[in-house]
């Protein structure tokens, strides 16, 4: 199992960037109001047909016969069920995959949010060449940051990865998020 | 109060940037850390951090930073590669926060490899 929510959505982003989709789009939503904790990430890759989809949530038939996918989903599927909670894939060949999880905030088992900054910070810096969309809102608050909004001050894709952007980034997002939690009551 | 970080300090990182950018050329080291799921879950992506906020504490520009995905060695993970140009690439194992400081300082800015945490090399 992964330690925190971050990991997990860092963990399925990866095998969207890893299956070739070019667009991945993050939408984490905090309610505190009905008590859940919702992960939603699409991308606009290859997608994957009715047999692989059946695959992917089963850790035995997954992890030696299907590379694309590992053990991220059934333990973030497990996660999810623990937690009164489902994890829902949708997709179709050619048609991009949806992954949405949604657990039960004050359960127990639900795992913190974690680090969701350097979790954003990693894939803009992993994967320079694609675009990302970043959504997180709390009890309705919404902060938004994507590739392109970075690039229309950088102007540069090459400076994505310079060391003092990511840091930045890091910090800016973090303080971001920082607020809208203390925004709550 | 401590400064808020805003979208405007982004846009001085860019201006500062831009001039030195254009000195970057070839022959720059590259950092690769595995960010399988196995890589995740041992703690990955905070080396990924340590290691981007130690080469802008330093001003480490021809440094490149990529991610690979599970390359069999999970029980090692996480793992951070250093391939100095015309190198053997350096593969260190069971990397700690603590250690990227040392990594980043011996090896990549002097070329010392750090032995006792080398558990792969690829000529």
């Amino acid at each position: 199992m992964l330690q925190d929510l971050s990991q997990y959505v860092l963990d399925i982003s990866e095998n969207s960037l890893k299956a070739g989709a070019s667009r991945v789009e993050i939408e984490l939503c905090v309610d505190e109001q009905k008590d859940l904790v919702s992960l939603t990430v699409t991308d606009n890759g290859p997608g994957m047909d009715e047999e692989l989809l059946s695959m992917v949530v089963d850790p035995f038939c997954t992890t030696r016969r299907e590379r694309k996918v590992g053990l991220g989903i059934p333990f973030l599927k497990q996660a999810a069920e623990t937690c009164e909670g489902f994890l829902r894939i949708d997709s179709g060949k050619g048609e991009g995959t949806k992954v949405n999880v949604l657990l039960r905030k004050s359960h127990i088992d639900c795992p913190p949010m974690g680090d969701v900054a350097s979790t954003v910070v990693a894939l803009m810096v992993g994967w320079p060449d694609r675009s990302f969309v970043f959504r997180y809102t709390v009890d309705g608050k919404t902060l938004d940051l994507s590739t392109d909004q970075l690039l229309e001050i950088l102007e540069d894709r090459n400076l994505l990865v310079l060391p003092e952007v990511a840091v930045w980034l890091r910090k800016y997002l973090s303080e971001q998020i920082e607020k809208l939690h203390m925004g709550r009551k | 109060m401590p400064k808020i970080t805003s979208l405007e300090d982004l846009r001085k990182i860019k201006e500062q940037a831009r001039d030195l950018t254009a000195a970057r050329s070839g022959g720059k080291v590259k950092i690769i850390i595995g960010m399988g799921t196995c890589g995740i879950a041992a703690g990955a992506r905070e080396i990924m951090t340590a290691v981007l906020e130690e080469l802008d504490k330093r001003g480490l520009r021809d440094v490149v930073v990529e991610t690979t995905g599970c390359i069999g060695m999970c029980q090692k993970e996480p793992l951070l590669d250093v391939i100095r140009p015309g190198e053997p690439r350096i593969t260190y194992g069971n990397v700690r926060v603590e250690d990227v400081p040392m990594i980043i300082a011996e090896h990549v800015v002097n070329g010392r490899v750090v032995e006792e945490k080398v558990v792969g090399r690829t000529e």
